[in-house]
């Protein structure tokens, strides 16, 4: 997995000056965070939904060898076939080799934010097989060359007269005065293209939103329908998923469901949710030849037993980067890793390394707004001090930070020390701040400066003016 | 009412406070703490302010520094733990000691108790006057039409539930008309350190909270947190906008001789 998490800062001030992103993120506040509050005082036991959500994955992640192998003995038992990686590089072999044992030329791709994890397209196309993206969303970025920018909508980043733009660059073929000056038009225009490419795909890639341990099922949630043509219209039907997808049986994916697309887009259920077990039986009306689950690991068993075991919980519903401050500020592309907002601050540095991804948990405000919309009830902002605190002591806080807080720390622990210092700074800063009680520039603080006024003390500490009123009164 | 009577002298024994200052509090802002040792005492406690209090570590807490504040967090258990209650005029303050601290500490067996039990006595000012002390009576006024928003710091708001209990105490204050901001349960951008590490992304988000702010017109912006009141007042400031700001203790306990926080009000000296 490629993380550009060091240019965070570059990033994010590029994100910020460009002003139709600014624009398009806007749609992130307005459509998403209204719509999921909706949803979820719509239903009375919503909360307790979460409870007995965390309840369930907690269970899974206890026993998960228990379920992966249960999962396993199910796949099989429905004609399927399972692949286990460790890794990314044995994840995109093992898909490259199903594909090439079917003699693919074209693999149809519903969503899948791990592929994009794997980078699969790149290695297919590499080895000479055509990836097609068939969400919407999905479609538009491959077509401008971009990864996803938000876990479930991955072009909110753009608007609509980019894609427009971009259908009319690209299907060059179509009459160039037809109107696409709607989503429905533009989504209309991209089902009839890729309607042609459904029937020449030789292999359907799917992710999935779920993994049924009892029947061996896998699960979509879709609101195209385009996934449902991904794994049933080719010959054969890869799954992939990571391992912690698991939920022992059909009752507990109800119950998660019920959640999913409620936190995510504030619907109560996503249009389509599609179970698939096994290949094709005697008798179907369709469906592929062949059915495989790819498990993959990719650092995630690791978390197992240690204090960043409570994001495997995670359902992917994107909850957490539509509320958070900093993702409405700077977009997904600004973190530079696969997994954007609160969430990917947590799953980043766990599956690429502190070392590579140390902005990523710092750039938190800390408001609790993530944890406190996560249908699971992930602690994101806990989960994201832990890896601060990982990062001080493996060495990788910048020195600057690093003394200057352990100098104030030092400071903290010396109450004498602390109030000379403060009895100095406070008349010395209160002075600079003048008639107008507010200071416009300070050297060392121009992180705050050069945004806003750095209001001045009134003059005393609160201890110094406290002692002496105290003194006043017993006089 | 019987319950609470001292044992030797018969009238109802005050309850102690150790008033948690905060260390922006000492620094910049002394009248907030003036005015909430006015509102406890009002409220029928015996204040109290421990010498050897300095920060509650949050700063260090949220840097990765876990030692350090565990260090810190010692300190303040220590000089905390024998008053009946603990009491700051911060939300984010009083969540890291309540909340934080137990944590902190868990694998610490001599300190997880005291921990625990300092936590269960800590409150953000507001909450403790309306939940625990009831203050029966709120005896302040603002000059006649005086129109003010509130904003929901983030700790108080999500950690200790903060929400109901200003606006409470503030809807007894004469002359003082509510009017809600949108999205006032939106972070301001402050975030402790955050602003400092990433002042870009910060000012987008405070520049956004400035805005709502403005749209309401008010005169007067509060809220219980002097973090995020220092980031909203100086961008308001740098924004050339006249919104007074305060913290909401001194607007209750009828204390506004001070200049705002950034200034203005003509600024008056």
């Amino acid at each position: 997995m490629k993380v550009h998490s060091a240019d965070f800062i570059e990033r994010s001030a590029e994100a910020i000056g460009d002003a139709q992103l600014q624009r398009a993120l806007g749609n992130v506040r307005a459509g998403f965070i209204g719509k999921r509050a909706k949803a979820a005082a719509a239903l009375p036991e919503f909360e307790a939904i979460r409870d007995a959500a965390v309840d369930i994955k907690n269970h899974v992640l206890g026993h998960l060898d228990v379920y992966l192998e249960r999962f396993e003995t199910n796949v099989k038992a429905a004609g399927g076939h399972v692949h286990w990686a460790r890794d990314d590089d044995e994840a995109r072999s093992i898909i490259l080799d199903i594909c090439r044992k079917a003699d693919a030329k074209t693999v149809t791709k519903g969503k899948s934010m791990l592929t994009e994890e794997i980078e699969l397209n790149a290695h297919l196309q590499e080895h000479g097989i055509e990836a097609v993206e068939t969400d919407l969303g999905e479609y538009i970025i491959q077509l401008r060359g971009e990864t996803p920018s938000h876990i479930i909508a991955p072009a909110v980043h753009l608007n609509r007269d980019q894609v427009e733009a971009d259908f009319r660059r690209v299907h060059s073929h179509l009459d160039r005065t037809r109107v696409l000056d709607s989503p429905e038009s533009l989504l209309g225009e991209a089902r009839e293209v890729l309607r042609q490419r459904y029937f020449e795909a030789d292999v359907g890639i799917t992710g999935a939103n779920f993994l049924v341990a009892e029947t061996g099922s896998s699960v979509i949630v879709t609101n195209e329908g385009n996934g449902d043509l991904t794994q049933t219209l080719p010959r054969v039907h890869i799954a992939l998923a990571s391992i912690e997808k698991i939920v022992p049986t059909m009752e507990d994916l109800s119950t998660i469901l019920r959640l999913l697309a409620r936190s995510a887009t504030g619907q109560e259920m996503s249009v389509y949710t599609t179970i698939s077990t096994g290949p094709r039986r005697d008798g179907d009306q369709d469906g592929p030849e062949e059915y495989h689950v790819v498990l993959l690991d990719n650092g995630r068993s690791a978390l197992l037993g240690t204090e960043f075991q409570e994001v495997l919980r995670c359902i992917r519903c994107g909850a957490c980067m539509n509320h958070c401050p900093v993702f409405h500020a700077v977009g997904g592309h600004a973190y530079g890793a696969v997994y954007p907002g609160p969430i990917g601050a947590v799953i980043t540095p766990a599956l690429a390394g502190i070392d590579k991804a140390g902005h990523l948990p710092n750039a938190s405000t800390f408001c609790g707004r993530c944890e406190s919309v996560c249908p699971m009830r992930i602690p994101l902002p806990k989960l994201m001090r832990q890896w601060r605190e990982k990062e001080y002591e493996q060495g990788y806080q910048p020195g600057g930070m690093r003394r200057g807080m352990s100098l104030w720390a030092f400071a903290a622990r010396h109450p004498r020390l602390y109030r000379i210092g403060a009895s100095i700074a406070a008349p010395l800063l209160s002075r600079l701040g003048g008639t107008r009680h507010r200071i416009s520039r300070l050297p060392f603080a121009s992180g705050w400066t050069d945004a806003r006024d750095l209001p001045a003390p009134e003059g005393e500490t609160f201890m110094q003016a406290y002692a002496k009123s105290k003194t006043r009164n017993a006089a | 009412m019987e319950d609470s009577t001292s044992k030797d002298g018969g009238r109802p024994a005050r309850p102690t406070v150790g008033l948690f200052v905060t260390c922006l509090v000492d620094l910049f802002r002394p009248s907030v703490g003036f005015a909430t040792i006015e509102l406890l005492e009002k409220a029928g406690c015996d204040v109290a302010v421990p010498v050897t209090q300095t920060c509650c570590g949050q700063p260090a807490y949220n840097s990765g520094h876990r030692k350090e504040t565990a260090a810190i967090a010692r300190q303040v258990i220590a000089a905390f733990e024998g008053f009946d209650h603990v009491v700051a005029p911060s939300g984010s303050c009083a969540a890291m000691i309540s909340h934080h601290y137990p944590a902190l500490l868990a694998d610490d067996p001599s300190w997880v108790q005291r921990a625990q039990k300092l936590a269960a006595k800590t409150h953000e000012l507001t909450s403790f006057l309306t939940d625990i002390v009831s203050l029966k009576t709120v005896d302040a006024a603002m000059p006649s039409n005086t129109t003010v928003t509130y904003h929901d710091s983030c700790s108080g708001l999500r950690e200790l539930g903060i929400k109901a209990q200003p606006r409470a105490l503030l809807s007894q204050v004469e002359n003082l008309e509510l009017r809600e901001m949108e999205d006032s349960e939106v972070c301001c951008g402050f975030g402790g350190t955050f602003c400092a590490k990433y002042p870009a992304i910060s000012e987008v988000i405070v520049s956004a909270k400035t805005k709502t702010i403005a749209a309401t017109d008010a005169d007067l912006l509060l809220a219980g947190d002097m973090g995020c009141l220092m980031n909203m007042a100086g961008r308001l400031r740098r924004e050339g906008r006249s919104t007074e700001v305060r913290h909401v203790a001194e607007i209750l306990a009828g204390m506004t001789d001070a200049p705002p926080i950034a200034g203005t009000e003509e600024e008056r000296s």
